[in-house]
């Protein structure tokens, strides 16, 4: 008796499908509902940032980082002023590093309550945990309007520091919301952590293995949720993070889950950092003045800091120049979709969006 | 008076046959009274969906910490009509590929068991449009329909989404209706009717069926959720992995009916539960203060607001995660039960006991269900418990040495090509 089998056929998964959190395709070979082949098709959002920053001066590069990573504009601004300042040798005042620390670790915890929220989205829950989530993201949006004027795309940090001191009433709101917060970030778990169907779908799926991780050079909470202690922001402190108190959470097995509950836990470090970062706050200015075509020594600097999705980093050389010779990103959704093909190879459809939602991508900085 | 009025039981038009009878021929009676009775369904069902779209949206909102719809008319109620005519208005798209006739039928399929399911159902004590004697039986089987049209539009859009999610339908229906049978058997068992207007009548003498055989109510909750497509089951239009499912390519009023048709079948499954196991349009003698069909219609919402309340809260399983729970731990829970059951009933009538012995029976099916509950989802969900749902935290980490930083001017950069 032979054996009736179907052969293989290819579905595509994007560039326009709900969870592929932008365009972004996967070209899925199946067999049935198992996925037996999976090839990642990029650049449906290319926008020549790299190219283009090279046209451009020093600061007027900045708003470029905002729509790279478009849920995280603050530590992208971070990253790129880090490099700039480490290139030209500029000295930032001690306020505006403590800024920077504290919009930072707000701007991470709003962009993993968008992470972790629709993940758990792509698991099938009918947009609840978003919302909730949305919730609280919302209100550190709120924060950097009174601060800086926008939202999303902050364009918040300069060169030398930041744009503008927070405003009087930024206190209350920030010290109320941190109060409030860790019995948020509870109620987030209480309403997730111990749901069988959430388990039954995260846990074991999408398993990363140590060893893997560290060869596909994955970051962030990816490569915390496998096993493996790394922070930049402890490996090779930048602003004021040496000062601060925090730990690392890491995970046991390497599964969607376990990146779930890294995220969960790295918000509440946040809190505290923040919380330190607002104790220790002194007074003074913000940025130092600086010219607005600047023109850094001939060199090369690369600056790079743990973003919310893992290791930013910029890679920029001056020619002496008012504008970069070469700009270049290392950006940790790129180097953490590498893996994905590992991921969800004889998992089945349902499996690879809950593995795609886990590593937390964003096609904006993939394409840059 | 004609012998086929004995299906047709409309108390409060009694006068109008009797008058009628009189003279005209029966079968004009026969015709007034399933007009009259399939008018006041269609009313039902068609104001119901349009209840329904704005409770649902209204109630998730309020799930979701959000207001929901609340523009349209006061608290929003409008918003459904608005709805329906923005869907009546878009254009309908059908894809090049898709087999046109076999496309157009499933929204019109589809709507067919949807509306027939309300025909059998008691809505008071003398308000049946279709009494049958085997009116369990007429709703499994009426049920089935939807998956036939659910697979033609999955084959016809020509679309591999629409047809995944018509191949995961087929596959679960086929796989709930299993325990959905055994779990009515129990009820029918017990009343010895397998009429809906009976088994109401039944749990009016005795007590609720639910506190006799609630493993049947928990089984029927579980399968229902499956055979509406709504989460945690919603594998089949899972939007999040297969976009739409099978009504990906629907556009328009064709998506609009299906989404109606899911509505409906929301009340039909609600409608069920509260017949079968809830006492259907009896309340503890309150039917005599409150019309009985009422009762029965906020019976209805009740349940159908259980499912609402599912739907905003939990995630969706996997497709064999979804079969797995109903072949290894549905169908042996339902076989105890209809043995349990058929045990109970063998005692009762062998042994010629009073309406007494029910009252034991009800507590004994009662622990016996929480335990088999326990221990069941105990050993499903063991595996996922292996490891614990909470991180290490780490305060230091072992970073390799690093090379020196030494200046920032590392190496001076190539001169541009002139």
């Amino acid at each position: 008796m032979t054996e009736l089998r179907t052969p293989p056929y290819v579905v595509n998964i994007g560039p326009q499908h709900p969870s592929t959190h932008g365009v972004f395709r996967v070209k899925a070979t199946l067999d049935g509902e198992r996925i037996i082949d999976a090839e990642m098709v990029l650049g449906y959002l290319h926008r020549s940032m790299e190219k283009l920053a090279e046209e451009r001066t020093f600061t007027q590069n900045i708003p470029f980082t905002d729509r790279m990573d478009y849920l995280a504009a603050m530590t992208g601004n971070l990253g790129y002023c880090l490099a700039v300042e480490k290139l030209a040798g500029i000295e930032v005042p001690e306020r505006a590093q403590y800024l920077r620390v504290i919009f930072a670790e707000l701007q991470r915890i709003a962009s993993h309550c968008m992470a972790n929220g629709t993940f758990v989205n792509d698991c099938g829950a009918w947009q609840t945990p978003l919302m909730y989530m949305f919730r609280e993201r919302e209100r550190i949006l709120d924060l950097f309007e009174m601060t800086c004027g926008a939202r999303l795309t902050t364009n918040y940090m300069r060169i030398g520091g930041v744009s503008f001191d927070v405003p009087d009433e930024f206190y209350p709101a920030v010290n109320s919301l941190m109060a409030e917060m860790p019995d948020r970030i509870a109620e987030y778990e209480g309403l997730t952590l111990d749901n069988e169907i959430l388990l039954a779908r995260a846990r074991d799926i999408g398993v990363l293995r140590p060893d893997v991780a560290i060869n596909s050079s994955a970051t962030g909470p990816l490569l915390r949720g496998s096993g493996i202690a790394w922070d930049v922001r402890k490996a090779d402190p930048y602003c004021v993070y040496d000062r601060m108190e925090f730990d690392i959470p890491i995970g046991r097995n390497g599964d969607c889950f376990d990146r779930f509950i890294v995220r969960m836990e790295e918000m509440r470090q946040s809190v505290r950092i923040i919380k330190q970062a607002l104790e220790q706050l002194p007074a003074g200015p913000v940025n130092v003045p600086l010219p607005l075509a600047l023109k850094p020594p001939p060199g090369e600097a690369y600056a790079r800091i743990e973003s919310p999705k893992g290791e930013l980093g910029f890679y920029l050389v001056s020619d002496g120049g008012p504008t970069p010779y070469r700009w270049h990103v290392r950006s940790p959704s790129y180097i953490n979709l590498t893996v994905l093909k590992d991921m969800v190879v004889g998992l089945s459809i349902a499996d690879a969006i809950v593995s795609l939602g886990s590593i937390d991508i964003n096609v904006g900085e993939i394409d840059r | 008076m004609a012998p086929l009025l004995n299906w047709y039981d409309f108390d409060p038009f009694h006068d109008l046959y009797h008058w009628l009878d009189k003279h005209v021929e029966s079968w004009v009676v026969y015709l007034v009274a399933a007009v009259i009775g399939s008018a006041g369904i269609l009313t039902f069902v068609g104001l119901g969906a349009l209840v329904n779209v704005w409770l649902e949206r209204r109630l998730i909102g309020r799930i979701q910490v959000r207001r929901g719809p609340n523009r349209v008319g006061p608290f929003g109620l409008v918003q459904p009509v608005a709805d329906a005519i923005k869907l009546i208005q878009k254009e309908v798209l059908q894809p090049d590929a898709a087999d046109s006739r076999l496309f157009n039928l499933p929204p019109i399929i589809v709507f067919i068991p949807a509306m027939l399911t309300f025909a059998v159902f008691a809505w008071a004590p003398d308000l049946v449009l279709a009494n049958l004697d085997a009116g369990v039986l007429y709703l499994l089987a009426i049920s089935s329909i939807t998956a036939l049209a659910i697979f033609i539009a999955g084959w016809s859009s020509n679309n591999k989404y629409a047809l995944l999610g018509a191949m995961r339908v087929i596959a679960m229906m086929i796989s709930y209706e299993v325990p959905m049978v055994m779990c009515f058997l129990a009820p029918v068992l017990l009343a010895g009717t397998m009429s809906v207007a009976g088994l109401v009548q039944w749990q009016q003498h005795h007590f609720l069926l639910a506190a006799f055989v609630p493993m049947s109510v928990l089984i029927y909750g579980l399968s229902a959720t499956a055979e509406l497509n709504r989460t945690p089951a919603d594998i089949a239009e899972a939007e999040s992995e297969i976009v739409a499912g099978y009504h990906t390519e629907y556009s328009g009023m064709k998506f609009g009916l299906f989404y109606a048709v899911e509505l409906i079948n929301s009340l039909a499954v609600s409608g069920i539960m509260a017949s079968l196991f809830f006492g259907g349009w009896w309340l503890f003698g309150v039917e005599k203060v409150i019309p009985a069909w009422i009762i029965f219609i906020l019976k209805i919402y009740f349940f159908y607001f259980g499912l609402i309340w599912l739907r905003g809260t939990l995630p969706r399983f996997r497709i064999d995660q979804l079969m797995g729970l109903a072949w290894k731990m549905l169908l042996p829970l339902a076989l105890i039960n209809v043995a349990v059951i058929a045990t109970e009933v063998l005692i009762w009538q062998e042994a010629d006991l009073g309406g007494w012995v029910l009252a034991p029976y009800a507590v004994v099916n009662i622990a016996l269900t929480a335990a088999l509950v326990v221990v069941f989802f105990r050993i499903v969900t063991a595996r996922f418990y292996r490891l614990p749902t909470r991180v290490i935290l780490v305060r230091d980490i072992q970073v390799p040495a690093l090379p020196a930083p030494a200046s920032s001017a590392l190496r001076p950069p190539t001169p541009l090509p002139q």
